[in-house]
């Protein structure tokens, strides 16, 4: 690793904490952000030099604290708001340079990304920004808009966050579980713009999933005792262990239940179970862990060779009682198919209402495939249709066509 | 920071204030609401404001004044009064907002008031 690289990698690590720190105590998101942003340039401009400091944090944050005294004063903060900053840079100044632990904030952090007043579909896309560090170019590529919408988005987003008076803080106990599941799905979400990206192949998404896998294991680490939190790591891990076994080697679609097991990432699965047996010990299940238990189901394959239909079809009963999603009543008519036969899950499918699946492509997918096993070929072949027209990815697509041939 | 939490009524609503039957629960419902905001120390002001049909809205255009009967704009729920309070942020100024009768029937919005 060279000098550079150096300084980047104790840059980035230190990013989110000091963001958060500075944020929760100037309650200025984007001002922090400036600060800390002037203060990394000039740490890859020095560092490579001189080598990276024994403590980057504290060097940082000195930085920074010049950047933001200097920019307040520049704007003319009233004098009384100057000094309040002076005392949180020199109080955090201390706290560093006192060997005393540097306070994370981060998880205060996350829960103002995720604030009900805030954009939903801001969240995520604020979430890898602040606590992270992507730039917003490369998280608007990953969700498909233009960089400069994203950036306006996320600058919109940081004025709401100060002008609304959005406060910087864990919610207390009532209102924790809600605003924590927020927090969960934001963190998904990323996930799940990682996920549809397969193999890497779309250079645009690549390393979406595992900067959220890092976010879970942030949550994680930060409130051990819920868990929610474990029930989307495992989740996570679950889906990932199997990222090398969703393409053949000509690059071919593979469906879940024809995957080589061989491919799998044992050593991802054991940890997925793992964390999932500890959230389970808590006695108090919930959407993350149920999905989470969906995937685990799944992944017993790889020791019993079967796959129990009966357990998954249980396990989405469960989930719809908590979380009553499309993509759950899908997902549970199809184990019914699997379990009952395809009339059984064409009946759980026919129960969605019309209008919430008229997009929703693993509906049309799974009602093709359905409609083909009882031989309805006219109504099979519309939905093959419809789902190949709904499919973004190309290899998708073929495996759809392949299948309707037959 | 101050903040004003904007009332917006229904129909029935605005009916319930001088309903024989109901008109007890409702003004009772907002004398504690108003109480209660007094005795916690954040209430800075406010008013009830007559219903939609008592309203005149203006438009100076091109020079003309231009004078219509009725709200600005037509929607289920109207304005009905406002609060304004001054609290730490927002999430106490929506806790506030989720216990005003009209959180329940209508909708109450917040906004941050102008700093000046």
């Amino acid at each position: 690793m060279d000098a550079h690289q150096a300084a980047e990698l104790a840059a980035r690590a230190s990013y989110g904490r000091l963001v958060a720190y500075l944020a929760s105590r100037w309650r200025d998101l984007a001002r922090a952000e400036d600060a800390l942003g002037d203060s990394l340039v000039a740490a890859l401009e020095t560092w490579p030099r001189t080598g990276v400091p024994g403590k980057p944090e504290a060097w940082l944050l000195t930085a920074a604290r010049r950047h933001l005294v200097d920019g307040a004063r520049h704007t003319k903060v009233e004098a009384a708001a100057l000094a309040d900053l002076r005392l949180v840079v020199d109080e955090a100044h201390e706290a560093m340079s006192a060997e005393a632990v540097f306070p994370d904030e981060r998880l205060k952090l996350l829960f103002t990304c995720a604030h009900p007043a805030i954009d939903e579909a801001a969240r995520t896309p604020l979430m890898l920004q602040t606590v992270l560090g992507l730039d917003a170019a490369r998280i608007a590529s990953a969700f498909l808009v233009a960089p400069a919408a994203m950036g306006q988005r996320l600058v919109r987003v940081k004025a709401k966050i100060r002008g609304a008076g959005i406060r910087f803080a864990i919610p207390e106990p009532p209102e924790l579980p809600a605003r924590l599941e927020a927090v969960l799905e934001a963190i998904y979400a990323a996930y799940g713009s990682g996920w549809e990206d397969v193999a890497g192949s779309d250079p645009r998404r690549r390393g979406l999933a595992e900067e959220a896998i890092w976010l879970g294991r942030l949550v994680v680490g930060l409130l051990p005792d819920e868990p929610e939190a474990r029930g989307l790591l495992a989740l996570m891990l679950h889906c990932e262990a199997r990222r090398g076994a969703r393409r053949s080697l000509g690059g071919a679609y593979v469906p879940l239940t024809q995957q080589d097991i061989g491919l799998w990432s044992r050593p991802m699965i054991e940890e997925a179970e793992e964390i999932l047996a500890d959230a389970a010990r808590s006695g108090r299940p919930g959407r993350f862990q149920l999905e989470a238990a969906i995937q685990s189901a799944h992944a017993q394959r790889a020791v019993t060779g079967r796959t129990d239909w009966g357990a998954i079809a249980l396990l989405y009963e469960g989930l719809l009682r908590c979380a009553p999603t499309i993509g759950a009543r899908v997902g549970h008519a199809a184990a019914l198919g699997e379990l009952r036969g395809a009339e059984a899950g064409l009946a759980a499918l026919e129960a969605i209402p019309a209008d919430a699946v008229r997009t929703y492509q693993p509906y049309w997918a799974l009602r093709a495939h359905l409609l083909k096993t009882l031989r309805r070929s006219e109504q099979a072949e519309q939905a093959y249709d419809r789902a190949m027209a709904l499919s973004e990815d190309a290899a998708v697509r073929e495996f759809l066509a392949d299948q309707a041939a037959r | 920071m101050k903040y004003t939490v904007l009332i917006y009524e229904r129909e029935a609503d605005f009916k319930a204030r001088t309903d024989e039957t109901r008109k007890g629960a409702y003004w009772g419902a907002y004398r504690a609401y108003t109480l209660a905001l007094q005795e916690a120390g954040v209430m800075i002001g406010g008013a009830g404001l007559e219903p939609p049909h008592m309203a005149t809205t203006v438009r100076q255009q091109h020079g003309q004044r231009q004078v219509q009967d009725g709200p600005f704009a037509e929607a289920k729920e109207q304005l009905g009064g406002y609060y304004v309070i001054e609290v730490p942020d927002l999430d106490k100024a929506l806790e506030w907002a989720a216990r005003c009768p009209a959180a329940s029937t209508g909708a109450v919005e917040v906004r941050p008031n102008l700093s000046m």
